[in-house]
């Protein structure tokens, strides 16, 4: 199938809006994505017809419900070509789906000791658990740098698993500030032949890449529904089924498991066991209309139309004077934070806003990356997402040269 | 393409923003205070010196954010020479409902020619996700009169 913007642009109905009278230029698909009808209309359906609680009731509407529940965990194994449907488990996004790791298997797998190696690209979201993890169990952490280009230090990152010490990798498969794709395979082959388990975080490369994790040999990996194009309250974490059998529960409660007495509790099998009370039902019927319609439109021909983005925006964001992109790294995703000498972020997003262009001002919670970069203020940051036009890259390019010439 | 971000960035806050007045350490100051605005990691250091009679007799800052935050800042030790601590706080509560409402109606009279310098910030209440960076500075005022470290505008 073709690739075609503006009938994908139609499918989402918010893009049709004015922002002030001007036409909506949504970058900050990177924060959260908008949602297709297809999204919005699965879950109105869900609660319409098709709604209850799963995995209680005897009942047609309690069973349908479960149905479509287990079809989304089924879709989301498909999707990321997991060897194990059981292995998918869902949480409320990826911050907790990685917190779910460093407590449950962290705390339990680790010992001290060991130690836990992430990046200094990692949004906050894979860098505070280990924290946690460190204060808690006292293991050690590890940072792995990033080059002046932007992309992980392969050699640093060997170095540092040299003494066998690391339990644990855990690294951005792609970053949500400079746009790099991490050689994921690579590095999980690096990481298991010292020893150490591998974690991704794919909260943006799920988004933009096709992901095997059979492939990739992922131990854990992790998404984020909202930014897939599907709605809030639901993320994935994948794991091989291996290291969920022996992981402790996360979070106790209803449905996660087997037997209780007042005494004492029986944990389920997997993914139950991590799923403890009332699922995100609705969510997961959204989540599963999200990837049936990336899938439909094809992983390929979306990060075919984001390289045609990638390389228009490298060509017009990089010559306007005064404004310097973080990173360059050869294998990006549509992704691009910068740093003006004419204006301070923020200065800058609000002027952008008041042209309807939506992008982020900020730190993007990853704060040891900017400060690695010199940018302590902060950048702007314009992300792409399946229905960004290269005519919206080129409007971004003259309001970046236009708020030169604001500010002077 | 952004002829009506003039209201907001009027050329008093590009001026102030672009060369800040007092933006020094004061080394001997009697109090001072840190403000913290975590959401957009603006942070600036304000710094006050008081003469005998408890009057502000010189205000400072240091620190780096917006040209919102910065020119706000750099008003601020303008506005608050010579002031009381109790005339310092009106003046902070009335910039505060200024930045707020885009008004003062409840004002003191004796304060209207600081509220007539800080007018151009005024704009800000139309921008809800910026009044913080307007306001930051007099948070930080109230925190250094009141003895207190830090102060966040979030
Ligand atoms: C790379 C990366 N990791 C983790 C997250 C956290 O996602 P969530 O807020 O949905 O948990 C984000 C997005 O904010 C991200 O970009």
């Amino acid at each position: 199938m073709s690739f075609d913007v503006e009938r994908v642009r139609r499918d989402f109905p918010i893009l049709s809006q004015k922002i002030r009278g001007k036409d909506l230029v949504f970058l900050d698909s990177g924060a959260s994505a908008q949602k297709p009808r297809a999204v919005i209309d699965a879950m109105v359906r869900c609660m319409e017809e098709r709604y209850a609680n799963v995995h209680r009731g005897a009942y047609f509407l309690s069973e349908a419900a479960t149905e479509a529940y287990e079809a989304a965990r089924l879709a989301t194994a498909r999707f990321l070509n997991a060897p194990d449907p059981r292995g998918i488990v869902f949480a409320k996004n990826s911050t907790e789906a990685i917190n779910l790791v460093a407590h449950s298997w962290g705390r339990h797998m680790l010992r001290p000791g060991q130690a836990v190696l992430f990046s200094e690209l990692e949004h906050h979201a894979n860098i505070v658990p280990w924290h946690l993890l460190k204060e808690d169990k006292g293991v050690e952490l590890r940072v792995v740098r990033v080059t002046d280009s932007g992309e992980i230090d392969l050699e640093d990152l060997a170095a540092k698993l040299e003494d066998g010490k690391v339990g644990l990798v855990a690294i951005a498969h792609m970053s949500n500030v400079l746009g790099t794709v991490a050689p994921a395979e690579r590095i999980a082959r690096m990481a298991h032949a010292a020893g150490a388990k591998v974690l991704f975080d794919g909260s943006q490369a799920a988004v933009h890449r096709r992901v095997d994790l059979q492939a990739l040999d992922a131990d854990f990996y992790v998404f984020t529904g909202h930014k897939l194009y599907g709605p809030t309250g639901i993320g994935v974490l994948a794991a091989k089924l291996e290291h969920l059998e022996r992981m402790p529960p996360f979070l106790g409660g209803g449905d996660m498991i087997s037997s209780v007495t007042l005494e004492r509790s029986e944990w389920a099998p997997p993914p139950a066991k991590f799923e403890a009370g009332t699922p995100p039902i609705v969510e997961a019927v959204g989540l599963h209309a999200a990837i049936d319609y990336v899938t439909a439109i094809g992983m390929e021909a979306i990060e075919a139309h984001e390289r045609h983005l990638v390389d228009r925006a490298m060509r017009r964001l990089t010559d306007i004077e005064g404004v310097t992109l973080l990173g360059r790294a050869q294998d990006r995703g549509g992704v691009f934070a910068m740093a003006t000498d004419y204006a301070h972020a923020h200065d800058l997003a609000t002027l952008l806003d008041r042209a309807g262009i939506a992008v982020r001002a900020g730190r993007h919670c990853a704060e040891p990356l900017h400060t690695r970069f010199g940018v302590e203020g902060g950048t702007v940051r314009a992300s792409f997402g399946l229905y960004t036009t290269e005519a919206e890259v080129d409007y971004l390019a003259e309001a970046l040269t236009k708020a030169r010439e604001f500010f002077a | 393409m952004f002829d009506d971000l003039r209201d907001l960035y009027q050329e008093v806050i590009l001026d102030h923003g672009r060369k800040p007045r007092n933006f020094r350490r004061l080394e001997d100051a009697d109090r001072s205070a840190r403000g913290d605005n975590p959401m957009c990691g603006d942070r600036l250091e304000l710094f006050l010196k008081l003469a005998p009679d408890g009057r502000i007799a010189d205000a400072a800052f240091q620190g780096r954010g917006c040209a919102i935050s910065t020119a706000s800042a750099s008003l601020l030790t303008e506005t608050v020479k010579g002031k009381t601590a109790a005339e310092a706080h009106a003046l902070s509560d009335s910039f505060r409902e200024l930045a707020m409402t885009g008004t003062c109606p409840h004002c003191q009279a004796a304060l209207e020619e600081e509220m007539e310098r800080l007018q151009p910030l005024s704009g800000v209440h139309e921008f809800p996700s910026r009044v913080k960076c307007a306001t930051l500075a007099w948070h930080t005022l109230n925190a250094a009169l009141d003895g207190a470290k830090e102060a966040s505008s979030e």
